[in-house]
């Protein structure tokens, strides 16, 4: 944007011609402003969401740890049959090695709640991959108990009044402690991305979620992709140009507008209790999302489709080819980066989607990926639902934190649509 | 007949066209005037006249030069075809043989001034003038014809030539009887022998602007005729 | 002697039948309900350039167009009448149009190579049709075409860069050397060198006077100059009639029609 300064009248020979012009410099300045000020007012509002989401979220994105030796004794385990070993002795042992002026038993005991309650299971499978260190120490760095991360954080105030507190002074003496000897980390949150949901927040983490996404995603393309494709070169290129047709492209362009909650509700109805698909599943959640994607990839196409120029169709009967072989030959692949970046519009349009999703179930609670298409799933936008709703302390900033996971997604499959576009864009 | 009745989208074209027209229109005045004063001067011994008609045969060159260069350039910047094409040909072809109808004129003035000796009977001076008003009415309806775009008129000029023709053959026989006769005559009767000569082949030009105004009207060449009696060229 | 006024088109002119290439009688095409051409009898003589002038919408482009039936490919273009190349009449039912274009090619206004490199261009015909066994002869086709359409030298380096990033003039003589790759009998050309400069233009009129010892070729075209200076017979079209046809040198010199007259000497549109 340049400065424009009022120049000079050329001439001024005409009455009131310096007056028009200052008009007009002030008209063009005014409508500079009102664009300014607009697209501030975007760009703050934006900047507004983006930064309550990370200054929440960032939180999630670390873990607070403690090192613990774990003396894994042959009294408890037996090298025979690890996995019936008594892992909760284990546990204690290695807890009681950490402050050893700490001895007394209930004492141990609330020690022990500052590890997450899950610790037994990773020490026993950390055993059962290495079978070898049965009758020595095993050192794991064990994710602390939530209100403990949140206390490390700083989320849970040490000066409020213990009666409101979770957590109790001698707790955050003994914890003071361990930092202390050098047992407490903080590195980065790699089972936000790796780990399966849970009860426990500290160890909840987005991988159901981003499989199932994932499946879901994967059958969408499936169903809608050569569908969409198909249906828009037919009536493109091949159908008759009559009422018909017309009819049809109008209750297209209706589809794209449908609030997505009615897909969920045809999903509920058609898919899950007429055809009796399993419930949650992703494949049902990726019927529901082609049906969505389906008529913005018809529309994406065909715009597409009309953008290649009449003249390489003329060139190409011209030739003597046959209408199949105009289009396969020639139209088709000369629009496919317009209907590729299209596509992965449509799809990360679609990522998105909660409320069909919710609908057909894909809520559910699951502490594994799902296997395969058919299995009970959540997606990443259900899965923000599910901890949205969640009262633990630590599932605030994991809400957060995959919003921003979500919104990476997207940033990244948009980018990938802008590079194709660029990449293969055609100038005629 | 047919002839273009409605003008040039271009108006400039049309302009040039009238104008080259026009210009030929004027050579010819010029030229038939230059015909009449140069057989007065013969006629009347009138030297100054004589003198006239000689320098005035530069005015014709000129005007011959004008046509040529206005029909080259609108050759090169109209890209003519049809009719103009054929008027801008034809107008080069008759602005040529007008300048060397001009050129007869002047020999015939310069024969004048070569002439001194007033030997010769009047009877002979008749026949002089009545063989250039012959020819001065070939190269008028031949002017005519072509300005008109009257193709039957060319016709008529064309056909009429061989009494031209005729009557140089007689003026002739008639000068050889008198140089026979005395032979103090010869000087004077050759050169009115040429100046017949002169006027016989004016004529014969005069048939070509008959010609071109054909071809320009019709596109073809006049149709032959049949030869009758002899003509020969001395 | 006068000049023919508004007649009916002079009958075509009497050639020995091996002459003719293509023949059109009463063709007629409607678009719609609005007739464009009215019952156009027009000979195409054999190797040979005829072109066809006259004003816009005169219906030249939409006669040049029924002669390998592009016009099929526009639904609501209805044409009758009987266009026959050589003895086959080409809207009969059964013809496949496919093979038609095969033998008729066609070269249009805006040259338009297929967004390929410069030889996979010049090869889809061939490839369509069939025409070529294997590698090499494919080779051979796209070779002697860039050859005949007087391409080769410039492009013989880089056979596998895109067509669409010649110049213009190239670009059309590629669209041309396309044309031709699959042998075609007749060349029908749509106002070839109207999107040219004057250089690009004369090198195309040089190589479709090369191209006339092989193909029979029809032009369509704005310049009287171009139609003058390139072809040998002359169909001057206007308001969808043929008003006259003859060689072109006639035609230009001493047209018998006074509407051609007009036309010829601009004074009328």
């Amino acid at each position: 944007m340049t400065a424009t300064s009022v120049a000079a009248p050329i001439g001024a020979t005409r009455a009131g011609s310096a007056s028009i012009q200052r008009r007009r410099n002030a008209a063009d300045l005014r409508l500079r402003l009102y664009g300014i000020a607009a697209i501030s007012a975007a760009i703050g509002l934006l900047g507004i969401l983006l930064v309550t989401l990370i200054v929440g979220g960032y939180p999630a994105f670390v873990q607070t740890h403690i090192r613990v030796d774990f003396p894994v004794s042959a009294d408890y385990v037996d090298p025979a049959d690890p996995a019936g070993g008594n892992w909760r002795n284990v546990v204690r042992d290695g807890v009681a090695a950490l402050l050893p002026a700490v001895d007394a038993p209930a004492d141990v005991r609330r020690m022990t709640q500052i590890l997450t309650p899950n610790t037994q299971f990773f020490v026993r499978d950390a055993v059962l991959a290495d079978p070898g260190v049965i009758g020595g120490t095993l050192t794991m760095d064990i994710p602390a108990a939530d209100i403990f991360d949140q206390l490390n954080k700083g989320v849970i105030r040490r000066d409020t009044p213990a009666e409101n507190r979770r957590v109790s002074d001698q707790q955050i003496g003994w914890f003071d402690a361990l930092v202390a000897r050098g047992r407490v980390a903080t590195p980065f949150n790699w089972g936000l991305f790796f780990n399966a949901d849970s009860r426990f927040p500290e160890i909840a983490g987005l991988s159901g979620a981003i499989v199932g996404t994932v499946y879901a995603l994967l059958v969408c393309f499936l169903i809608s992709f050569p569908t969409g494709i198909a249906a828009a070169v037919y009536l493109e290129e091949f159908a008759p140009k009559n009422r018909w047709t017309d009819i049809i492209e109008v209750n297209i362009n209706n589809l794209a507008a449908v609030p997505s909650i009615v897909f969920g509700l045809l999903g509920l109805a058609v898919f899950i209790q007429t055809f009796g698909l399993p419930r949650s599943s992703p494949l049902v959640g990726g019927m529901v999302l082609a049906l969505m994607a389906l008529p913005t990839i018809i529309i994406v196409t065909r715009n597409a489709l009309k953008a290649v120029p009449p003249s390489i169709r003329e060139a190409a009967h011209g030739m003597g080819a046959s209408p199949q072989q105009v289009v396969m030959h020639h139209v088709l692949p000369l629009s496919l980066p317009g209907i590729m970046t299209g596509t992965i519009i449509a799809f990360a349009h679609v990522l998105g989607e909660t409320a069909p999703l919710l609908l057909i179930g894909m809520n559910a609670f699951i502490t594994s990926p799902p296997g395969g298409v058919l299995e009970a799933s959540t997606a990443l936008p259900t899965q923000i639902y599910i901890w949205a709703d969640s009262p633990e302390r630590g599932f605030v900033a994991r809400t957060s934190a995959g919003i921003l996971v979500l919104l990476g997604v997207l940033l990244v499959m948009n980018s990938v649509a802008i590079f194709l576009r660029q990449r293969f864009e055609r100038r005629w | 007949m047919a002839s273009t009745s409605s003008e040039h989208i271009v108006s400039s074209y049309e302009d040039e066209l009238t104008q080259l027209a026009r210009l030929i229109s004027e050579m010819g005045g010029m030229v038939e005037e230059s015909i009449t004063n140069a057989t007065n001067a013969l006629v009347r011994h009138d030297h100054r006249q004589a003198e006239e008609v000689v320098t005035a045969d530069q005015r014709v060159d000129e005007m011959q030069r004008r046509i040529d260069e206005l029909a080259v350039s609108m050759i090169a910047r109209r890209q003519p075809m049809g009719p103009d094409l054929r008027q801008i040909i034809a107008a080069i072809h008759v602005a040529t043989d007008l300048e060397r109808i001009g050129d007869m004129a002047k020999n015939i003035g310069r024969r004048t001034l070569e002439m001194t000796e007033q030997r010769i009977t009047a009877q002979l001076y008749t026949g002089i003038r009545h063989m250039s008003e012959l020819a001065l009415s070939q190269v008028n309806r031949a002017l005519d014809a072509f300005t008109a775009r009257d193709p039957d008129a060319a016709v008529d000029v064309r056909n009429r030539d061989h009494e031209v023709d005729a009557i140089y053959m007689s003026l002739f026989r008639e000068f050889l009887t008198y140089m026979m006769e005395d032979p103090r005559n010869i000087t004077d009767c050759t050169h009115l022998l040429f100046c017949a000569k002169n006027l016989e082949r004016a004529g014969d030009h005069a048939t070509n602007i008959a010609e071109a105004a054909y071809y320009m009207v019709t596109g073809k060449n006049l149709p032959l005729e049949l030869e009758r009696g002899g003509t020969v060229n001395a | 002697m006068s000049i023919a006024s508004d007649a009916v088109a002079a009958a075509p002119l009497a050639m020995p039948a091996s002459a003719i290439k293509m023949r059109g009688r009463k063709v007629s095409v409607y678009y719609g309900e609005k007739q464009a051409l009215f019952d156009v009898d027009l000979d195409i003589a054999s190797n040979q350039v005829t072109s066809l002038i006259g004003p816009s919408g005169c219906g030249k482009s939409t006669f040049l167009r029924c002669l390998n039936r592009m016009n099929d490919t526009i639904p609501i273009c209805r044409v009758t009448g009987e266009i026959k190349l050589d003895d086959l009449n080409v809207y009969e039912s059964g013809i496949d149009v496919v093979e038609l274009r095969a033998r008729v090619g066609m070269v249009f206004q805006k040259p338009n190579p297929f967004p390929k490199t410069i030889y996979e261009n010049v090869a889809y015909g061939p490839r369509i049709h069939g025409m070529s066994r294997s590698r090499g002869e494919l080779d051979e086709l796209v070779n002697s075409s860039l050859r005949r359409a007087g391409l080769w030298e410039e492009v013989k380096d880089r056979l596998a860069q895109p067509g669409t990033g010649l110049s213009g003039g190239q670009q059309q003589r590629l669209c041309i050397a396309r044309a031709i790759a699959t042998s075609p009998e007749v060349l029908l050309m749509d106002e070839p060198c109207s999107a040219l400069d004057p250089i690009a233009t004369a090198i195309i009129e040089e190589l479709i006077d090369e191209l006339r010892e092989n193909f029979t070729i029809v032009i369509v075209t704005h310049s009287m100059q171009q139609a003058a200076r390139v072809s040998q017979k002359t169909a001057f079209f206007h308001l969808g009639k043929l008003i006259e046809e003859g060689s072109t040198e006639s035609i230009f010199t001493n047209p018998q029609n006074k509407k051609t007259q007009d036309y010829i000497t601009g004074r009328i549109g």
